[in-house]
């Protein structure tokens, strides 16, 4: 970086090249006041505090905005500057409440800072007309206040919710004399746009915008956030045994010390009173509190009793690596299966059966930070900024540093906002896009040879299958027109480094692995996968399935995605474990429903999962769980599916264990225990070891993560140099065979890790989704997620403030719908399905299409998976939840 | 909802997508629809690829951009000292009499408004009102009724 020296109060400086003076100064310990001035944000120059002198220039220079010239003298501080700065100060304080006590900012206010230095004058101040009228306080959004009687106008919100949040819930209003920050329609910040992440609250730099928590923590605890897989890095705070804020870790690659509303609010259910607290066995039909010592008597007796095949096991995506591989390893090694699975299943299958397919990985092959630096970013099938906030900070930081963004979803997703190109395709009609696209490309030579040549496989196949999606039948299919197809086609080929992002509207698809198969033939054909910034980015969902999905959490594969079927990879673990293994695949989610209702399997281990509300076609899963001779739940709450159970065990949560998640980059992290176990709830991994211990199995006899981590190591090559040492200030991202490899920050750089090292290009045919509307069932239904909640909503629920912001399901339909259907806003209707029905609000929006309706499955009161239908993919056994028809019927009145 | 479109994609296709043209698209709204509902704002800011808040922001600024609903006819009578000495409190009677409604208000039919504003610029013929954006001069009880009858009658 190229350095300037310049003159401070006769001082010399050396900085880099760029650097405005007042953060030269700033950085040098210089203190020169400042309001409006926050590192994060543009400088915008108008509190008029930091005003300096520089020689040869007349009057005062705004320091913030100002940048540093080789040979500049400035001085911070002169007679004029003070009286100036003084006068100033005063007509700030004239319209601030001077109620410094009441405050809860008091001696953490800027403004108290810049007071103490600048000074007022008592007597001047006592003249000055008080020109603001009084506000009533805005405290209706229910993590923070905002009090406009308190608002020194430095426009930090404002800057923060357009420039770091991209949400522009703020900006100034009633300009001149009355200028208030004000939302859209001067409305209650609960009513406006404002997505509650709480940045602007974290940065006011006066007590104008508070958080409602005021009690302050007495140590703060650094861990990884428990919600989406980006895997913000946070400090949680907590005073006596109980967790009383959460901030982001600026230092963190992942986040740099953002969050969302669920990272920095949702820790509530944590020491929540329903949390499950002893073990609890069923009675005569009812739970009744019971003690360790008696349901592991219980367990072990029934877990003797049935057959290996017998038994089956749901691992879970929120739990800690090392609870996974203990998991896993009691299922293979002590109950004699590979009936193991979870529900990456109902996610991100085909990702893996694709992908491994197509590279030979299933996982983001980039880096999050990477986004910032690509030129296209297509988002397809993946609502980024709801399910991913933080990611979606990113891709919009990269469009503010000039990226052009391309979205295809079937809704008018958020993320819609900032596109170039917005494709609304008709849901299940991926391939088709994609591969209409791909014929874009080859028809105008914008294909990359040179990589097809030295790095792929398959393109004369794929070739002759790519003649069926000309122009017309492409636009004819997916419902997007010609020109949006051809212009995101030829955005994605050339300007790149291009980075193409997909969640499960890729996915959750009958032919969920054809999408991704899609997905990967689009970035092998343009050579835009294997480069820094440039790459396939499935955003992976829950907080630790990447890691779960590592840790062998899956029944065709031991930890480290080493075939069960593979003789070399069972004899090794045979050796670990020193037991003999299952050599067959085991059953998936899916199936393992259908042979539990068959009677084929009749005693289930279910750990951190919610069936009932996730899995589709929810009926037949509790018709299923009604059939199982033994049913054992492992949660921290009690869920809609442990009611079915025998006995249900109390879990410590994510704040009360230590271990590692591994997040949707690969990247391992360490997960610290930051409050005392609520009652006598236990680590996942203890109690998996304990029954194993019980039923006389050997190398169960792990004292702490620690220990299950170092056999980690050991077993699985991709994690072979990740200790808890190395990670404890950041996390590293796997492949990292050895402790002195540094990690891997993107996949297939040299070659791709398929055996012959090389990506294949695969032939595609368009395959419908199983159910389409028809006359009987007229709209389609297609799934969704809220901002506001986290899957099931088991731990979001919990949250009062989140309950607040979004406390019910709403179908969302199209307003030509809605007036075809004779229903209106607000309205109750019946939604029924060839599998079931609920009953639901109507919210009458044009973010849907004509044609299709949209749910979440986040409240028990709507189990949107009754509608859902259960046809799978035949490869990755992911069902189809996101496309199934409906039709909507009026409530009798 | 769907003219608002139309009238907005119009008023973008006038005066283009830059930042500048804010303000003439507001008051071409304004113009057709008497004041800014919240769906023409977001209308606005979508096709200029601003904020709402920001929409709303300059909106609010201006008392000729009316943010909450108004009649067809909104009557701005000038409440500053030259017309206030020359009888704009009669003038106020005699609408409010006529229209049955107060200063601030709005008829039932939606079709007059009365408000106050600031100086019109016609000190020289006050006391004077505004309705829409023809000013009425010199008024005088009688003169005012005639006119206000005349709206009526439109």
């Amino acid at each position: 970086m190229d350095m300037l020296s310049f003159n401070i109060n006769g001082k010399l400086l050396t900085v880099g090249k760029g650097k405005t003076i007042l953060e030269a100064a700033l950085e040098n310990s210089i203190y020169i006041p400042n309001l409006c001035h926050h590192p994060d944000l543009v400088p915008s120059g108008n509190c008029r505090m930091c005003i300096v002198e520089i020689e040869g220039r007349r009057g005062q220079i705004i320091s913030c905005t100002t940048p540093v010239e080789e040979g500049m003298v400035v001085r911070t501080d002169s007679q004029e500057i003070s009286h100036v700065r003084q006068t100033t100060l005063e007509l700030i304080h004239a319209n601030h409440t001077q109620d410094c006590t009441n405050c809860s900012s008091n001696s953490a206010c800027e403004l108290q800072k810049v007071t103490a230095y600048v000074g007022v004058n008592e007597e001047r101040l006592g003249r000055l007309r008080r020109t603001r009228q009084h506000y009533n306080i805005d405290d209706s959004n229910p993590f923070f206040s905002l009090d406009h009687n308190k608002c020194i106008m430095c426009g930090i919100c404002i800057r923060t919710c357009d420039e770091v949040q991209g949400v522009n819930a703020l900006d100034y209003g009633f300009r001149g004399f009355n200028t208030v920050v004000s939302t859209f329609g001067d409305k209650p910040i609960k009513e406006s746009v404002c997505e509650s992440c709480g940045e602007c609250v974290v940065r006011c730099p006066v007590g104008a915008l508070t958080f409602k928590e005021t009690r302050q923590p007495t140590f703060e605890v650094k861990t990884v956030c428990a919600y989406c897989g980006v895997g913000c890095n946070i400090y949680l705070g907590v005073r006596g045994n109980k967790i009383v804020s959460s901030r982001g870790d600026r230092d963190s690659i992942v986040n740099k010390g953002r969050l969302c509303v669920k990272g920095r609010f949702g820790y509530e259910f944590v020491n929540h009173e329903d949390r499950l607290k002893v073990p609890l066995i069923k009675k005569n039909g009812t739970f009744v509190e019971s003690t360790w010592e008696e349901a592991f008597s219980i367990i072990v007796e029934k877990f003797s009793a049935v057959e290996s095949k017998q038994f089956a096991a749901f691992t879970s995506a929120k739990m800690t690596n090392e609870d996974n591989y203990v998991i896993q390893k009691f299922t293979r090694a002590v109950m004699g299966t590979n009936n193991i699975d979870h529900c990456a299943r109902l996610c991100h299958a085909p990702t893996v059966s694709g992908l491994v397919q197509s590279l030979g990985s299933g996982a983001m092959t980039n880096s999050i930070d990477e986004f910032t630096n690509a030129k296209t970013i297509f988002s397809i099938g993946s609502n980024t900024t709801a399910a991913h906030p933080i990611i979606g900070l990113h891709i919009k930081e990269a469009k503010r540093k000039g990226a052009k963004i391309i979205v295809a979803n079937p809704k008018e997703i958020d993320l819609c906002r900032f596109a170039d190109v917005f494709m609304q395709q008709y849901p299940g009609t991926d391939v088709v896009l994609l591969m209409g696209m791909m014929k874009v490309i080859i028809d105008e030579h914008l294909q990359d040879e040179e990589f097809i040549k030295t790095r792929t496989e398959g393109y004369d196949e794929f070739l002759d299958s790519l003649t069926d999606f000309d122009l017309d039948t492409t636009e004819k299919i997916t419902g997007v027109p010609k020109g949006k197809i051809i212009e995101a086609a030829r955005l994605y080929a050339t300007n790149t480094p291009s980075s193409l992002v997909y969640a499960m509207g890729i996915t959750q698809h009958s032919h969920g692995t054809d999408n991704v198969l899609a997905v990967s033939n689009l970035a092998l054909l343009t050579g835009s996968v294997g480069k820094e910034s440039s790459g396939i980015n499935p955003l992976r969902g829950q907080n630790n399935v990447q890691g779960a999905c590592d840790m062998g959490g899956l029944p065709d594969v031991y930890p480290g995605y080493q075939k069960v079927t593979k003789p070399w990879a069972k004899e090794k673990f045979e050796e670990h474990w020193g037991v003999k293994l299952d050599p067959e695949e085991g059953l998936t989610h899916t199936e393992i429903f259908d042979e539990i209702e068959k009677g084929n399997i009749k005693a289930l281990y279910q750990v951190g999962e919610n069936p009932i509300l996730s899995e589709a076609d929810s009926n037949h899963v509790k018709r299923a769980l009604a059939n199982l001779d033994f049913f054992v739940v492992q949660d921290i709450f009690m869920t809609e599916t442990a009611k079915y159970a025998d006995i249900v065990l109390p879990a410590a949560s994510f704040a009360e264990k230590d271990g590692t998640f591994t997040n949707t980059e690969r990247r391992v992290q360490r997960v610290r225990k930051a409050v005392i176990p609520e009652g006598e709830t236990k680590d996942d991994w203890w109690i998996a070891s304990e029954i194993a211990r019980r039923m006389g199995a050997k190398g169960f006899d792990y004292e702490s993560p620690n220990d299950i981590m170092d056999e980690i190591n050991r077993v699985v090559p991709i994690y072979g140099g990740i200790t808890f040492e190395r990670i404890e200030d950041e996390g590293l991202q796997w492949p990292c065979p050895t402790t002195n490899h540094p990690g891997t920050k993107f996949l297939h750089g040299e070659k791709f890790t398929r055996p012959n090292g090389l990506g294949k290009l695969f032939p595609l045919t368009y395959k419908a989704s199983i159910e389409l509307p028809d006359s009987e069932y007229p709209l389609l239904l297609t799934t969704d997620r809220s901002l506001y909640h986290y899957h099931t909503s088991t731990m979001t629920r919990k949250v009062k403030g989140l309950e607040i912001l979004d406390g019910e399901e709403f179908l969302k339909v199209n307003p030509e719908d809605a007036q075809q259907m004779e229903i209106s806003d607000g309205e109750y209707v019946t939604v029924r399905s060839r599998r079931g029905d609920v009953r639901v609000k109507i919210k009458i929006t044009r973010i849907v299409p004509k044609g299709i309706a949209s749910l979440t499955f986040h409240f028990h009161e709507t189990p949107t998976n009754e509608l859902t239908i259960c046809a799978i993919d035949p490869v990755a056994k992911i069902p189809e939840t996101k496309v199934c028809s409906i039709r909507v019927e009026k409530m009798e009145t | 909802m769907y003219q608002i479109d139309n009238l907005v994609k119009d008023l973008v296709k006038q005066h283009g997508r830059a930042r500048e043209a804010l303000m003439p698209i507001l008051q071409g709204v304004v113009a057709q629809h008497n004041y800014l509902t919240d769906e023409a704002m977001v209308e606005v800011a979508k096709e200029l690829d601003l904020s709402a808040a920001e929409v709303y922001g300059t909106a609010s600024f201006y008392t000729f951009l009316d943010t909450e609903p108004r009649g067809k006819y909104v009557i701005r009578v000038c409440k500053t000292i030259t017309c206030a000495m020359k009888g704009k409190n009669e003038i106020i009677e005699v609408l409010q009499e006529m229209l049955r409604i107060n200063v601030g208000e709005t008829t039932l039919n939606d079709k007059f408004t009365i408000l106050e504003t600031n100086c019109i610029g016609w000190c020289h013929k006050a006391p004077a009102i505004l309705i829409n954006d023809t000013p009425y001069t010199d008024l005088t009880r009688e003169k005012l009724v005639k006119i206000i009858k005349e709206y009526m009658h439109q």
